[in-house]
C-alpha cells in the first residue's frame, strides 16, 4: 500500500490488466493533492515558458536587448507556481523533505523526455549548484536531486560562491547581481542546466554565460517551476 | 563549572525541559562543547530502530510512510529522516536531540497570582476544590467532566494558583489551535503578574521560557520533563485520541512526579470505561454556571437533504426554520461536513439574503482568526463553519443549525459539543439547536440521550 507523500492519505488502485502486464508507475500523490498541481499549457513564452499571449514575453524582450546574445537558449519549466506547489517548495527545499521530490518525478521526466530526449542526440544535464553554506544548512541541494532524476545526469560542474539567498532580492537586485559561479571543467557538448524555479533567469543567465564562454555549444535550462 | 555558572539564567530555561536539535540551542560551539563534557547537555538518538519499525525521539512517529531518506551532502551517507514532525525542523539520523541534565531553572513563587474577581458557583468550586487537592498530594491523573459551559476554565484557577504559589511550572495543552488564541487573552487577564506564552503553529515566540505555556499538544514534542502541572482541555478533540503520538508526547511533558489534568464535556469510550472500572478519578460537573439546563437539540428531518446539499441549495425546511425563528435576532452557527460545502452555502445564502451578512470560515481560510472575531463582535450575523469550531469557542447569544447531521464526522462527541455551542450566556441561556438530517444515525440519538442523562444529573427534570 503507498501513501500520497503529501497528505499521507492511503492510495488505492483500480486493479486492471495493465497493471499486472505492464510496468506502470505508481502514484506518489492522491488524486485531490495530484489536481491541485497545474501543469503549463496553452499559449506559452517559447523562451522561458511563461503563459503568455506572444511568441516571446516582455521579460525575454529585455534579456534579448540586455546581452547581445542571450546565452540561454530556452528554458522549460513544468508547473506554474500556484499556491500548492509555494506550500510543496517550502517544505520540500526549507524544510528538507527530501522524498518530496518523488512527488514531481512521474511528470518531470515524462516531460523531460519529451522536450529533449527525442530532440537532442547527445547532450549532458547538470544541477545548478549550491554554494557550500547553503548546502551545510539544507543538507542537500534540490536542483541536485531533480537531476538525478533525469538520465544523463553529472554531478557538477559548476561552482557556486556563497551570496544572499535570490528569493529576498528585488528583482533589480538579481538582475544586476555578479555571477556567482565558477568553472571547473569545460565542456563541449549542448548542456541542460536543471533547477527548482525560474524566477527572473538570472541564476540560468550567469551560468549559461560561463559555459559559453568556455566553448559549450548550446544552453538549455529545465526547471520544475516556472515563478 | 565555571561556564555553569556564567549561563545566563534565561538560557537555561530555552534549554531545560526539552528535547532540542543542535541549531535549536542558543549556545556557541564552545560553551557547547564544554556543557556536552560536563555531561549537562546529553545527547539521544533523534531516530530508535524498534524490532519492526523506527520510532522519532521527538514526535513518536512511528509509521512507515512518514519515514524518508536523504541523500546527506555532508556526510555523503543515505540518513533516515521523520517527516511527520519536519515542520519543527528535520530529526534525522545525522543530528541528535539533546537534553539538558543540569541545574533546574528556578520559577518565581507568586504569592496571589490569581487576578480574576468572578465568583466560583457552588458545583465549581467543588470541582475546583478536587483539582487542588489532587495537585496538592501529586495524584498521578484526574479528569474533570464537565457539561459544555459549565465554565471549566475556570474551574482551573484555584488549581493554577495553588500551583503558582509553590512555584510550580505549569502547561495548560490543548490539540486545537483555535482553543489557545481563545485562552491566552483570558489567562493573561486572569494571571497578569505570571510570565505565560502561547505556543501554536504560526505563533511568533516560540522560545518557551514562562512559567505558565498555554500550547497545543503538538507543539509539546519540542518538551520532556518539563511541568509540575499538565492540564489538557479537550482531549477528547480531534487529533488526540486519533493520533497515538500526541498522548506520548504530553506525558512526556509532565515530570514523573508531577499531575495531569483531563478537561472534557465528552470523554471518549475509553475513558469512560476507566471510570467505571475506577482507574481513573474524576469529578463531574452537571450544571452550567449560569444554572440552566443544556439545550437539548431537536431533529428535523429534511426529505431532499443530499440532493440539495450536491446542488449547493438549502432544504426547504432549513430556510423555514431561519425565517420563522423565535427569537430572530439571535446570529446564526451553521455547521456543515465539508470546506467546499462551507464555501458554496454562503454564496448561495448571500444570493437569497443579499441582505443578511453572511461569512464561511474553515481550518485551510487564513482569514479563519479575523472572521471568528467579527463574529463574535456581532459584524457577521450567520457564519458557515466546519467542525474546527464545535469547541472551545464562546459567542454569547446564538442559534446552532447542523445541515446532514448524519455525516460521519459528526459523531456523538462532537453532537454534543456543538448543541453545546448555543445558551451559553446567563442573559439568553436557551438558544436552539437543531440537527437537520435524511436520516437519525446512532450518534445522534446517543447524543440527545447523554445530553438529557447530564440535565438529568444537574438536577432538571
Amino acid at each position: 500500500m503507498s501513501h500520497c507523500l503529501w497528505c499521507d492519505q492511503a492510495i488505492t488502485y483500480q486493479a486492471t490488466w495493465r497493471h499486472l502486464l505492464t510496468l506502470m508507475e505508481r502514484a506518489t500523490l492522491c488524486e485531490p493533492c495530484q489536481t491541485k498541481l497545474t501543469l503549463l499549457t496553452g499559449k506559452q513564452c517559447q523562451k522561458c515558458s511563461r503563459e503568455s499571449e506572444t511568441d516571446i514575453c516582455l521579460d525575454c524582450h529585455y534579456w534579448i536587448k540586455e546581452l547581445d546574445t542571450d546565452p540561454l537558449t530556452a528554458n522549460i519549466s513544468v508547473f506554474s507556481y500556484n499556491e500548492q506547489m509555494r506550500e510543496m517548495i517550502a517544505k520540500w527545499k526549507y524544510r528538507g523533505d527530501y522524498e518530496l521530490v518523488h512527488a514531481f518525478r512521474h511528470v518531470f521526466v515524462k516531460m523531460f523526455n519529451k522536450h529533449f530526449s527525442t530532440q537532442l542526440k547527445d547532450f549532458a544535464v547538470i544541477p545548478i549548484p549550491l554554494s557550500e553554506m547553503r548546502l551545510y544548512e539544507r543538507g542537500f541541494n534540490q536542483a541536485d536531486a531533480l537531476a538525478r532524476l533525469l538520465p544523463r545526469y553529472q554531478p557538477s560542474i559548476l561552482q557556486r560562491l556563497h551570496s544572499e539567498k535570490q528569493a529576498k532580492k528585488s528583482r533589480y537586485e538579481r538582475i544586476q547581481s555578479k555571477n556567482p559561479f565558477n568553472l571547473v571543467e569545460t565542456i563541449n557538448k549542448p548542456v541542460i542546466l536543471v533547477d527548482d524555479i525560474y524566477t527572473t533567469g538570472t541564476t540560468l543567465r550567469h551560468a549559461a554565460t560561463l559555459l559559453r564562454r568556455q566553448g559549450c555549444p548550446k544552453v538549455y535550462g529545465y526547471t520544475l517551476v516556472r515563478g | 563549572m565555571n561556564e555553569k555558572l556564567s549561563l545566563n539564567p534565561k538560557v537555561i530555561k530555552q534549554i531545560a525541559g526539552k528535547r532540542l536539535l543542535r541549531k535549536e540551542l542558543p549556545l556557541d560551539e564552545q560553551t557547547y562543547r564544554s556543557l556536552i563534557q560536563m555531561n549537562i547537555l546529553q545527547p539521544i538518538q533523534s531516530i530508535v530502530k524498534k524490532a519492526f519499525h523506527y520510532e522519532c525521539q521527538r514526535c513518536h512517529n512511528t509509521k512507515r510512510s512518514l519515514f524518508g531518506m536523504y541523500p546527506c551532502a555532508l556526510c555523503n551517507r543515505m540518513h533516515r529522516y521523520c517527516r511527520k514532525c519536519i515542520a519543527m525542523g528535520r530529526v534525522s539520523d545525522c543530528e541528535r536531540l539533546y537534553e539538558w541534565h543540569g541545574p533546574e531553572p528556578i520559577w518565581s513563587i507568586h504569592e496571589q497570582p490569581c487576578t480574576w474577581d468572578g465568583e466560583l458557583t457552588l458545583e465549581q468550586k467543588k470541582a475546583a476544590e478536587r483539582i487542588v487537592t489532587a495537585i496538592q498530594f501529586k495524584e498521578k491523573e484526574i479528569l474533570s467532566y464537565a457539561v459544555c459551559g459549565s465554565g471549566k476554565t475556570e474551574m482551573l484557577f484555584p488549581g493554577m494558583s495553588y500551583a503558582l504559589q509553590q512555584g510550580m511550572r505549569l502547561c495548560i495543552a490543548t490539540p486545537r489551535t483555535d482553543v489557545v488564541r481563545e485562552l491566552t487573552p483570558r489567562l493573561r487577564q486572569a494571571f497578569q503578574s505570571v510570565s505565560i506564552q502561547a505556543l501554536y503553529g504560526g505563533s511568533q515566540d516560540k522560545s518557551g521560557t514562562a512559567q505558565l505555556i498555554i500550547s497545543t499538544t503538538h507543539q509539546l514534542f519540542r518538551y520532556s520533563d518539563a511541568f509540575d502541572v499538565v492540564m489538557v482541555d479537550e482531549v477528547d478533540a480531534f487529533p488526540y485520541h486519533k493520533d497515538m503520538s500526541l498522548p506520548i508526547a504530553t506525558k512526556r511533558a509532565l515530570k514523573p512526579s508531577g499531575t495531569m489534568v483531563y478537561l472534557t464535556a465528552t470523554p471518549r469510550d475509553e475513558q469512560k470505561k476507566k471510570i467505571e472500572r475506577q482507574q481513573l478519578p474524576h469529578i463531574f460537573v452537571a450544571r452550567r454556571y449560569h444554572n440552566h439546563p443544556l439545550p437539548v437539540p431537536k431533529l428535523k428531518f429534511a426529505f431532499s437533504l443530499q440532493k440539495n446539499l450536491v446542488n449547493n441549495q438549502f432544504p426547504k425546511s432549513f430556510l423555514r426554520w431561519y425565517s420563522t425563528r423565535k427569537h430572530d435576532t439571535r446570529q446564526v452557527l451553521v455547521f456543515v461536513p465539508t470546506i467546499q460545502l462551507a464555501k458554496s452555502l454562503e454564496q448561495t445564502f448571500n444570493t437569497i439574503y443579499p441582505e443578511i451578512k453572511s461569512s464561511a470560515v474553515h481550518s485551510e481560510d487564513s482569514n479563519r482568526e479575523e472572521k471568528v472575531y467579527l463574529y463574535r463582535q456581532k459584524k457577521i450575523d450567520i457564519l458557515f463553519t466546519t467542525t474546527i469550531l464545535e469547541r472551545g469557542v464562546t459567542f454569547p447569544a446564538i442559534d446552532v443549525a447542523i445541515l446532514h447531521a448524519g455525516h460521519h464526522v459528526f459523531d456523538e462527541a462532537a453532537l454534543v459539543q456543538i448543541a453545546g455551542r448555543a445558551g451559553r450566556s446567563p442573559d439568553d441561556p436557551d438558544g436552539e439547536v437543531v440537527f437537520f438530517h435524511d436520516g437519525k444515525t446512532e450518534a445522534m440519538v446517543q447524543a440527545i440521550y447523554a445530553i438529557e442523562a447530564m440535565n438529568k444529573r444537574g438536577g432538571f427534570t
